[in-house]
């Protein structure tokens, strides 16, 4: 029953294993290189040098300037510092634009805003998950501050139109900010090209270690600190720098820039296999997000007749990670508000299943998935009073 | 993961269903009565099965409370609680104890629609069945 030996791990999205490479690089730095980088001495300059340089290879993943970034703890402090930061720099406007589908550090930290008077408008999504212009064209006006909405979404990888947003957003003075958690290192992102104000991003959602993110913010862009105290990042986000942290997040930046193309089209052979395996043994499987415009790792689907944390459940003995919208998983009483806002069915939402591959995974760990799924759902569906409704009708 | 008394019963006497695929979860519960009569405390649940789309807590909250209705007498189901079951199973976590745990609910609808197949609505009204408000 139960496979113990066995493990693969396709929950990438939730967060990536740190690539070795970037844990040797990261290592003196917690011990023999200690020192705090604001400290003048020798070691506390090496520190310094060893930031300074970790920011360097961010600025080349981004394509931005050293002087627009701040590291942060991770993607939702950049999140929070993007929108809070906006919003107390200024009192002149008092609208914030999101979509439906953010992630909730954007979601949560916008509802939070309108208990200071601001206006919170959440743009709805099609079917596959694309946020609508037309509505976004309509909602932005002159009393907009901040246009947030995701470059990539993380529970089905539908990858939105940044460039045509932040040109909305900008036809009317407002600022364009983009969590870019599930694209930074998996696909090019050029924030001169695609005009964007502020960018939120993660070390650990690309190979790097935990607690470290960064917020970019384009000159000129207006933002107050979340948190005071010292000069650090150049009096925007006071507290001694996570040192090892930067310097991991440096070497996950320096990797992406020379394996990106590549990788990116190896993780959409795996997907796109796994989607053929699976479909091939199973009916009525149901593709979450967009056909094409879609992270090339993130496969979500929806199993007719069953239930995501049973599936879930079931996987996990057989040593397969992965994640469900439904209820059951959320924590919550309420199916995934991505794909509710898609308008999948609540029944097929509760059904959903989201295998997200990164750079550790190889043909084995699909063909043992496509092996071992066909009698998981096999199995629950035998157990399921909906499906015998279904044959019934038959 | 391996649930007791999973399926269907073709000639039930009863067939009660709590939930909807809206929350998450839903159980239907099939049961024969032995012997067949209207003496609550003489009929027994001789033989039962269910079947159940649903989180994992839901699935072995079926299981567990179709092993515990078997063989019982109908005033014993009667009395049965959603806490019997929890507590049989060491406890649910507190997200669980409302959306996923309908099994006795069920149980006892199938009981109701027993009795009310016999002609004795008015017992069935007695029983509690599926919680009014399920979401």
């Amino acid at each position: 029953m139960r496979n113990k030996e066995r493990r693969v791990y396709l929950d990438n999205n939730a967060t990536t294993p740190t690539d070795p490479r970037i844990i040797e690089k990261m290592l003196p730095y917690f011990h023999e290189i200690s020192a705090n980088p604001s400290s003048i001495h020798r070691a506390g300059r090496q520190a310094r040098d060893a930031v300074e340089e970790a920011r360097e290879k961010l600025s080349r993943l981004v394509n931005c300037r050293t002087e627009e970034t701040y590291f942060t703890s991770g993607g939702t402090e950049a999140d929070n510092m993007a929108i809070k930061g906006t919003v107390f720099a200024q009192n002149e406007r008092n609208k914030i634009i999101t979509s439906e589908i953010e992630h909730h550090a954007v979601l949560t930290t916008c509802e939070y805003m309108t208990k200071f008077g601001y206006e919170i408008i959440k743009v709805p999504v099609d079917k596959h998950g694309i946020v609508d212009l037309d509505f976004l064209s309509r909602s932005v006006d002159e009393k907009t501050l901040l246009v947030s909405i995701m470059h990539a979404n993380n529970e089905v990888g539908t990858i939105e139109p940044v460039n045509e947003i932040a040109r909305i957003a900008h036809r009317h003075g407002a600022i364009f900010h983009t969590d870019a958690v599930q694209t930074v290192g998996k696909i090019p992102i050029d924030i001169d090209d695609l005009e964007i104000d502020m960018l939120s991003l993660s070390g650990h959602k690309f190979y790097g270690p935990k607690g470290i993110g960064a917020l970019i913010v384009r000159r000129g862009t207006r933002f107050d600190p979340l948190h005071h105290g010292g000069h650090h990042e150049r009096n925007k986000r006071a507290g001694t720098e996570n040192v090892p942290g930067i310097v991991g997040l440096g070497k996950a930046c320096e990797i992406a820039v020379t394996e990106i193309t590549g990788e990116e089209k190896r993780l959409q052979v795996l997907r796109d296999n796994l989607w053929a395996g699976i479909t091939k043994d199973i009916k009525e499987v149901l593709l979450n997000g967009h056909p094409e415009k879609r992270l090339a790792g993130t496969l979500n689907l929806s199993v007719r007749y069953i239930e995501g944390e049973s599936m879930l459940l079931n996987l996990d003995m057989q040593g397969i990670c992965a994640s469900s919208g439904s209820a059951c998983t959320s924590g919550s009483l309420e199916a995934s508000h991505v794909l509710l806002a898609m308008g999948v069915p609540h029944d097929l939402a509760h059904g959903s299943l989201r295998f997200s591959m990164g750079r550790f995974n190889r043909d084995e760990d699909i063909d043992y998935v496509i092996k071992v799924f066909p009698e998981i759902v096999r199995k629950l569906r035998a157990i399921s009073p909906l499906y015998k409704n279904n044959l019934s009708k038959h | 993961m391996n649930p007791r008394n999973v399926g269907e019963i073709e000639d039930a006497d009863g067939v009660g269903t709590c939930g909807n695929p809206v929350c998450g979860d839903l159980m239907t519960f099939y049961i024969k009565i032995h012997p067949q009569t209207d003496d609550l405390d003489k009929a027994r649940i001789s033989e039962i099965r269910f079947k159940t789309f649903g989180c994992g807590a839901a699935i072995a909250v079926a299981s567990m409370a179709s092993e515990m209705a078997k063989g019982k007498s109908l005033s014993e189901v009667a009395a049965m609680s959603r806490d019997d079951v929890a507590n049989m199973l060491d406890g649910l976590p507190p997200i669980k104890m409302h959306c996923s745990n309908i099994g006795v609910q069920a149980i006892q609808e199938a009981v109701k629609d027993y009795l009310q197949q016999i002609g004795r609505d008015d017992l069935a009204r007695r029983i509690k069945g599926c919680p009014k408000k399920e979401h």
